[in-house]
């Protein structure tokens, strides 16, 4: 039985919940060591990375979920996911400090400067359509991260290995392909 | 490639990644950077919090703009700020300043008792306070792209809040009983356009994020709202007038993310210290919620 769980401890994780079920995979809230041991693969919602960044360590969830990455276990960020995955942080501290990328913070600006735009990815036929809300946006890739997709200049679909990230909200608008493809990620 | 800025999937999106989360009322800058330290996923900016309105009464207005920016400074969480009802002036002002969210919000003297803000008007998101369903639609037919509960702010008795959720819940449950002939008679009983109680009736909830406000002031209270089925909360008086403020936000934010787990709002609720005192609603002499309509 395989499980994606959603880390659900502030954000849209409902909404990734929704699409992750429609692809036809089981999908349940993660907001415990105990539940994150259950499942084998992990989608960081969207919301307010601080927030989620001091509840995951107020509930010690940030060493195993660590161990998984490295153990493999795909893991799929979006807008806070990805700053809660990077290694640096511009003006604030890295959490998981896994994908080897710089990340600034609400880099296009305050509430009135979020999109919405459609992107080309890397390995999908189709423009995918980003919801960009207070979006962060990625200053440097290392060496092991592919650059899958970008918007005027910018990378905002990344891969590195069993780690996927993207800038903006596909689930905000029911665009499946990025789930469908980190769900393919092997375990 | 082409951008969309001002959409109502952007509006309504921020209030998506709000979630799950805390909005905290704050007065000063220093107030923003506790409440952002204790997790808060977004705060609201206003001149006083609703339990000094109450007690010092006078016009209650919109914060002063250098009170505004110095809090967008401190934090580098979403920055929301009130507007008078109807003063889309203040509101205009609010946009310029660049606050990520305006709540039209009673707790402020209404400056228009007849008309609220034509919220289509702007690019910056609103949220509205309702105290039932229909409430909620017009505002929502008005441009509203986030909800909350009015409840009765600045009295620490979160009674009022859970009779506004019971009663959205109520007229939910009963809309996704009609067929559709009966919407149009439904739409008139409510006061609210039909073409949101058809969405209302087949999606079976609000097409808006809809969060609790007025009255919170413990844990248990947050989490009570969230197991009625609430988004997130707002918390205003509840924190600044207890008697320790930091360790009460932080376990205010732990008891919504953990709302259904009563090992860990136990957790939480030990040695927070006094609560705000609380008022009767039945001793009120003003009821913020009747502003509005």
């Amino acid at each position: 039985m395989t499980k994606t769980g959603i880390l659900a401890l502030q954000g849209d994780f409902r909404e990734h919940a929704r699409l992750v079920s429609s692809i036809g995979v089981a999908a349940v809230e993660v907001r415990t060591p105990a539940q994150l041991a259950d499942v084998d693969r992990l989608v960081i919602p969207g919301g307010e990375s601080t927030t989620i960044a001091k509840l995951a360590l107020a509930g010690d969830l940030v060493r195993p979920i660590r161990d998984r990455a490295r153990d493999g276990m795909p893991i799929f960020g979006t807008c806070a996911g990805m700053i809660v995955l990077a290694e640096r942080v511009i003006d604030g501290d890295p959490l998981l400090a896994l994908m080897d990328v710089t990340v600034r913070r609400n880099a296009y600006g305050r509430q009135a400067e979020s999109f919405e735009a459609d992107v080309d990815v890397d390995g999908i036929d189709h423009p995918v359509h980003g919801v960009f809300i207070r979006a962060p946006w990625i200053e440097d890739v290392g060496p092991e991260v592919r650059v899958l997709s970008s918007y005027e200049g910018r990378p905002v679909v990344l891969q590195q290995r069993n780690l996927l990230a993207a800038s903006f909200h596909p689930e905000l608008v029911g665009e499946t392909a990025l789930h469908e493809f980190f769900l393919s990620l092997p375990r | 490639m082409q951008r969309d800025t001002g959409t109502f999937t952007v509006k309504s999106g921020l209030a998506e990644m709000l979630k799950g989360g805390v909005i905290m009322d704050v007065t000063t800058a220093e107030q923003a950077k506790i409440a952002e330290d204790a997790g808060a996923c977004a705060v609201m900016a206003l001149e006083r919090v609703p339990a000094d309105i109450r007690r010092d009464g006078g016009v209650a207005r919109m914060a002063d703009a250098t009170k505004v920016e110095e809090i967008q400074q401190a934090v580098s969480i979403p920055v929301m700020a009130k507007a008078r009802i109807g003063h889309f002036v203040e509101a205009q002002i609010l946009q310029s300043l660049g606050v990520d969210y305006i709540d039209e919000s009673e707790v402020l003297t209404p400056a228009d008792e007849e008309y609220h803000i034509d919220k289509w008007a702007f690019t910056v998101p609103f949220v509205c306070g309702a105290r039932d369903l229909g409430e909620a639609l017009r505002r929502i037919a008005e441009g509203a792209a986030m909800i909350r509960t009015k409840g009765e702010a600045g009295t620490g008795n979160v009674v009022e809040a859970v009779r506004h959720q019971r009663a959205m819940l109520r007229q939910i449950a009963e809309v996704t009983q009609l067929r559709p002939e009966q919407y149009v008679t439904k739409a008139k009983e409510l006061g609210a356009p039909v073409d949101l109680v058809r969405i209302v009736a087949e999606q079976g909830k609000l097409p808006v994020v809809n969060f609790a406000a007025g009255g919170l002031a413990t844990p248990a209270d947050a989490a009570l709202m969230m197991q009625l089925g609430v988004d997130g909360v707002f918390v205003g008086s509840g924190i600044y007038k207890s008697e320790d403020p930091a360790p009460r936000a932080r376990a205010i934010v732990e008891a919504t993310t953990h709302f259904d787990d009563p090992e860990i709002l136990a957790k939480v609720s030990h040695g927070l210290g006094e609560p705000m005192q609380g008022l009767e609603i039945g001793s009120l002499e003003t009821r913020l919620q009747d502003r509005g309509w």
